[in-house]
């Protein structure tokens, strides 16, 4: 089953397609120097425009995660591990992704990652293997 | 407290349900008629005292099973002419159109606002297994302001999301699986007494862990039931409620706060929107939580229960595990019932309004075998991550 992959617009390309140059993009604000999340035209947290794509490590840690193990759709490739992985670079900045390349058993809270991008179509999918 | 509390103007004073059935052969349109009629004659009112509708979330123009009937087909269907109508997703969560409905009362556009809630999954999955998969949503590529964060990485269930948050909260708090299964255990005692639930055999402790992994730490008996039903809930105005047969049943203090992000992985992971609503309610009134005698809380997945328990101050934050720990607290015979009905878990998920028509038939002493002790103060709360109501009822 191919994944479903997101509508890219003017707003969220740059955190879909960043991986094209192996960089994750974060929206940041210039003005109150904060990332945000998910990306958008203004800051959430002091309404500024002053606002733009941002690389950052590509590290941080499993702030919650979960092994899959129900067939929703055919060739789900169950299981699977689906993770919210937290930013080094700021906390709370945090996103929902994969990690892979471990045994499901083996991921933990707390888990230090780093970004690791795969491909379908125009869209390099941010997903995390075990720092 | 603030100068005015709206939702005081407004009592409940009738109810009505479809059957619950899995699958249902009738439409979703003639569960909702029966629902609806059910509730305006319960409430001793006629079709042309109604004058307004209310409905979470409408049928989004799609009549998709998730809620095939809105306000529009509704008003068409049972000839209804009402003052003010309304329908739609975005909002507190299963209780916004018992929230919405109730602001139509108190702002003087209606007196009599009927809300329903009509669900036909069961028989959507008779013909589409993936009938409800999260990326089925949207045709083609991702546009949804929520799901296209999640759906790329193969989420494809609310429960992927709600095991995250079952898991934190394991972490953070040592929540057992023993713990959480009492969430379901105790559903299941209430759902044996509840001649309209759809699981009614007995289950063991046994039962629960050796049910299958959904996604973990959420097994299959974590997860609720779908059905094809509809709930109805007939609102007043206050002066007018008092010609009522049935005892009226204030809405003493909503809670529909969101201070946080909408969004289910920014959000607080074991807070979700469920405390904002819980500090809003209890800010609305002199009631305390030691005053609730009854709670039907959300359990289309059992971590959600714990954390409204913990929202609404039932018990401290964190400590919704130990609270009930062996199931005592929580029976019907406890201190504090909850989900007497068999909640969603083993009753089905008629999605919301099932714990308001639960929580009025206990407060009239309507509810039959599973009838708890009297009591004047129930609180209802629906939803989970970002959604999050919650109702104080007060039978004076
Ligand atoms: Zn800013």
């Amino acid at each position: 089953m191919p994944r479903k992959l997101p509508a890219l617009n003017a707003d969220n390309r740059a955190f879909w397609q960043g991986g094209k140059s192996d960089a994750l993009l974060m929206h940041y604000c210039h003005s109150c120097t904060r990332f945000f999340h998910p990306p958008g035209p203004v800051c959430p947290n002091c309404a500024s425009f002053d606002v733009n794509p941002r690389r950052v490590s590509g590290r941080g840690k499993v702030a919650s995660f979960t092994i899959n193990h129900q067939p929703w759709v055919p060739e789900l490739n169950e299981p699977f591990v689906i993770a919210i992985v937290e930013l080094e670079e700021q906390a709370g900045l945090r996103f929902v992704t994969n990690i892979e390349d471990l045994a499901v058993e083996d991921v933990f809270i707390g888990m230090p990652v780093r970004v690791r991008f795969r491909q379908e179509d125009d869209v390099w999918l941010p997903l995390f293997i075990k720092e | 407290m603030l100068d005015r509390v709206y939702e005081k103007d407004v009592a409940i004073t009738g109810i009505g349900q479809s059957e619950i059935a899995r699958p249902s052969q009738l439409s979703g349109m003639r569960l909702t008629v029966d629902a609806c009629l059910e509730a305006i004659a319960d409430a001793g009112l006629k079709r042309s005292d109604i004058d307004g509708i209310a409905c979470w979330p409408g049928d989004n123009n799609n009549g998709n099973s998730f809620s095939p009937v809105g306000p529009n087909a509704l008003q068409n269907a049972l000839g209804l002419q009402v003052n003010w109508f309304g329908g739609g997703y975005e909002g507190p969560g299963p209780l916004a159109g018992i929230i919405n409905g109730a602001m139509a009362i108190a702002s003087g556009l209606c007196r009599n606002v009927l809300v329903f809630r009509t669900i036909t999954e069961s028989t959507a999955r008779q013909s589409n297994k993936e009938a409800s998969a999260l990326s089925n949503k949207t045709q083609g590529r991702d546009s949804s302001f929520a799901w296209q964060w999640y759906t790329p990485f193969n989420v494809l269930s609310a429960s992927n999301l709600i095991a995250m948050y079952a898991q934190r909260h394991f972490h953070d708090y040592g929540t057992t699986p023993e713990q959480l299964a009492q969430i379901a255990l105790n559903a299941r005692r209430n759902a044996q007494v509840n001649p309209k639930a759809i699981y009614r055999t007995p289950m063991t402790m046994d039962d629960y862990m050796q049910s299958r992994m959904i996604s973990s730490p959420l097994r299959m008996f974590d997860c609720d039931v779908h059905c094809d039903a509809s709930t109805a809930i007939v609102l007043s105005r206050k002066d007018v409620a008092r010609d009522a047969p049935n005892p009226p049943i204030r809405i003493e203090a909503i809670g529909s706060a969101l201070n946080q992000p909408w969004s289910w992985d920014q959000i607080s992971l074991t807070e979700g929107a469920a405390f904002d609503a819980g500090k809003m309610m209890w800010s609305r009134t002199d009631l305390k939580p030691s005053d609730v005698g009854a709670a039907q809380l959300y359990d289309g997945f059992s971590i959600l229960t714990m954390i409204w328990l913990e929202a609404l101050n039932l018990c401290p934050k964190g400590e919704s595990g130990s609270f009930v720990e062996g199931g005592h607290r929580i029976a019907r015979d406890g201190p504090l019932p909850i989900n007497t009905n068999g909640g969603q878990l083993s009753g089905g998920r008629t999605h919301g309004l099932g714990y308001v028509h639960e929580a009025c038939l206990q407060l009239w002493g309507k509810a039959g075998d599973r009838q708890i002790a009297e009591h004047q103060v129930a609180v209802t709360a629906a939803g989970g991550g970002p959604l999050g109501g919650s109702l104080l009822l007060v039978k004076d």
